[in-house]
């Protein structure tokens, strides 16, 4: 039998019952749709979750004062309560190799007038190396120099989110420099905004108010109470953030006279690693999802096995015929593998072209960015195949293996 | 050229439910003979043509078709043997449903590797000379009468030009006008085509269209003689329509 007439006997089989093999291959396309859908919004959430972890700086490590914490185990001070970090330690740190610049923190939230408004927000004092670090780009203005530090001037720059707080929502940046701000009540000038940069998992930026690190823990931090709450290190590549990590913990524990690493009075904070966490958390989940998809793919096979092994019983007398005019037992073989095998192709490719839809239509819908992969697309058309030779081969087989006289005779 | 030497079918053998269908039966058939295999129910007939039809395999004995021993073939090889040299006729048809004409009467050229223009070509020279006209061809095989769907069979039958054609009880499911029609159908393919015959039936009127006739009765040859009257179906056609005009 020609390659030709197997498909022409197979579009004429499949045609003869349009309904049945049209609802076998829909079992077929729901299960190639999900588990393309399900891994494309998997894949979204993965690169969100990335992207928003990346945000917050490049290369960063951020060292934390009191002890590491442990996940699920014990309390633990919040951020900045512990007193340990110092500017000294921030100055000696930037001695470490591989480090590209380093930012000592100093946060509090205050409350801030201008102008008859008010707001309560979080104010930091910060270097200038700061807005390297964190990724942080202004929009009106400039940022704060290590000048200022020194010199404690009382200078502010100030988030978008502040700004329309501060001066009404029609305010523009260029509106708010020049202006004074109270912050704690003691005047500042603000000198530059920020650009919006939106919401993250990590806290949002637009609503920051920043001030020369030197001034925060003049006038804010209080008497010899010149504690940091978090030292910012941006390390020169992302093959350096271990070393890095490395040599700033020994470090501070040499600094801190301190021999056992568990006991640490400080805790370092490894952007990698955050990505790395949130990457296997969330890979897990697209495995998962993949995986309950790929449930609905046997079941969709099944499907098609039960339509075949029914055609079999329904075409035994065909087959019989077939049989007695010279058809062998590989051409009947062939006949119904094909006729499976078809089934599951056209199921794939409606099921690529909806899974496809459905991952545009949730990227349309703004909740996130769903990413369809070739290797997801590959994976489901080698299943969907796998589904096809493996289901249809029983029916196939059964049908090959008939005895034409048995089959001729069969009511 | 069909030889039959001391075949024996027994079927389920060395078992208490052992059953010998047919006991040291031999014969032969000449080329562009037409033969009736006539026997009752049990009689072992059906195990004969599925012997002669290379369906199935004796016991014992050889069978030659056309200098080719088949006796001892495997399934694979039987199904070879039965696209290249028999054209079966059934009972009740076996077309394929919803398919056409045409279609059905081209089934065994696709099996037989035939290029498909030619296919077409010689389905029509077949249908053709079983008595349809292109009106039918395009017609689906159910939308036929039962005398239209044996001679779309018989076409099927002829198209790969097989060495024999068998018949198994081919008016079996039809009125006796229509019978008539297949007989003569088969008469004037055998005449005009020099096709070999071998109608397998249990009534002697239908027997009695062929020019020689074998009787079977359990499992063995109780005749096997020239049949001296030949019934000609076209002139019983002629004058059935005749008395039916009275």
């Amino acid at each position: 039998m020609r390659n030709r007439d197997l498909i022409d006997e197979t579009y004429f089989a499949l045609s003869a019952n349009k309904v049945r093999s049209g609802l076998t291959v829909l079992g077929i396309v729901i299960g190639i749709a999900s588990v393309i859908a399900l891994t494309a919004i998997g894949q979204g959430a993965q690169t969100s979750i990335q992207t928003s972890i990346q945000s917050i700086g490049s290369n960063l490590i951020e060292v934390l004062p009191g002890a590491a914490r442990q996940f699920g185990f014990g309390a633990s001070g919040g951020r900045g309560t512990a007193r340990s970090l110092t500017v000294d330690d921030e100055n000696a740190i930037l001695q470490v190799a591989n480090v590209a610049a380093v930012s000592g923190e100093f946060t509090n939230r205050y409350q801030i007038a201008a102008a008859g408004a008010n707001t309560n927000t979080m104010v930091t004092g910060v270097n200038a190396s700061y807005a390297a670090i964190r990724n942080l780009t202004i929009d009106q203005g400039s940022f704060i120099t290590d000048n200022q530090s020194l010199s404690l001037a009382k200078v502010a720059v100030i988030g978008p989110t502040v700004v329309t707080d501060l001066f009404g929502a029609s305010a523009v940046s260029s509106d708010a420099i020049g202006q004074n701000i109270r912050i704690n009540n003691i005047q500042f000038q603000i000198i530059g905004v920020t650009k919006t940069k939106g919401g993250s998992s990590f806290g949002s930026q637009d609503t920051m108010v920043f001030i020369p690190l030197g001034t925060a823990l003049q006038y804010f931090a209080g008497n010899g109470n010149a504690y940091l709450s978090t030292i910012d290190i941006q390390a020169t590549d992302q093959s350096a953030m271990t070393q890095v990590q490395n040599d700033v913990t020994a470090l501070l524990l040499a600094r801190h006279n301190m021999s056992d690493p568990t006991k640490a009075d400080f805790s370092i904070l490894n952007q990698t690693d955050l990505v790395t966490a949130a990457s296997s958390v969330t890979s897990t989940l697209t495995m998962l999802l993949a995986a309950i998809a790929g449930i609905s793919l046997i079941v969709g096979g099944i499907g098609i096995m039960n339509m075949m092994l029914t055609n079999v019983t329904e075409r035994m007398r065909e087959i019989g015929l077939r049989k007695a005019i010279g058809a062998t037992e590989k051409d009947i073989n062939n006949q119904f593998l094909v006729e499976a095998i078809a089934l599951t192709f056209l199921g794939g490719i409606f099921g690529i072209a909806l899974g496809w839809g459905i991952s545009f239509v949730v990227t349309l819908s703004g909740l996130l960015t769903a990413q369809v992969t070739l290797s997801s697309i590959l994976l489901a058309s080698g299943v969907s195949a796998a589904i096809g030779i493996v289901f249809g081969w029983y029916p196939a087989r059964q049908a090959s293996k008939l005895n034409p006289i048995d089959a001729l005779r069969y009511e | 050229m069909i030889e039959f030497q001391n075949i024996s079918k027994i079927y389920n053998p060395g078992t208490p439910e052992a059953y010998t269908a047919l006991h040291n039966i031999s014969f032969a058939v000449k080329d562009e003979e037409f033969v009736a295999i006539m026997g009752p129910s049990g009689s072992g007939k059906s195990t004969l043509m599925h012997i002669l039809g290379c369906l199935d395999t004796p016991t014992s004995g050889t069978y030659t078709l056309d200098n080719k021993d088949v006796s001892t073939m495997t399934d694979n090889e039987l199904a070879e043997i039965r696209k290249d040299k028999i054209g079966f006729v059934f009972q009740s048809f076996n077309l394929l449903p919803r398919t056409t004409v045409l279609r059905n009467a081209m089934l065994p050229l696709v099996y037989a590797g035939i290029a498909p223009r030619e296919r077409e070509a010689r389905a029509i020279d077949a249908l053709h000379a079983s008595g349809l006209t292109e009106e039918h061809f395009s017609h689906l095989s159910n939308q036929l009468s039962g005398g239209e769907r044996q001679r779309v069979a018989i076409a099927r039958a002829l198209v790969n030009e097989p060495t024999l054609i068998l018949a198994d009880e081919p008016t079996g499911n039809l009125d006796s006008h229509t019978s008539l029609l297949v007989l003569e159908t088969l008469q004037r393919l055998n005449r005009e085509h020099g096709v070999t015959i071998v109608l397998i039936t249990h009534e002697s009127d239908i027997a009695g269209h062929a020019a020689r006739i074998i009787r079977v009765r359990d499992g063995i040859i109780l005749s096997d003689e020239k049949n001296e009257t030949v019934r000609d179906a076209a002139t019983e056609t002629r004058l059935y329509d005749d008395l039916k005009r009275l």
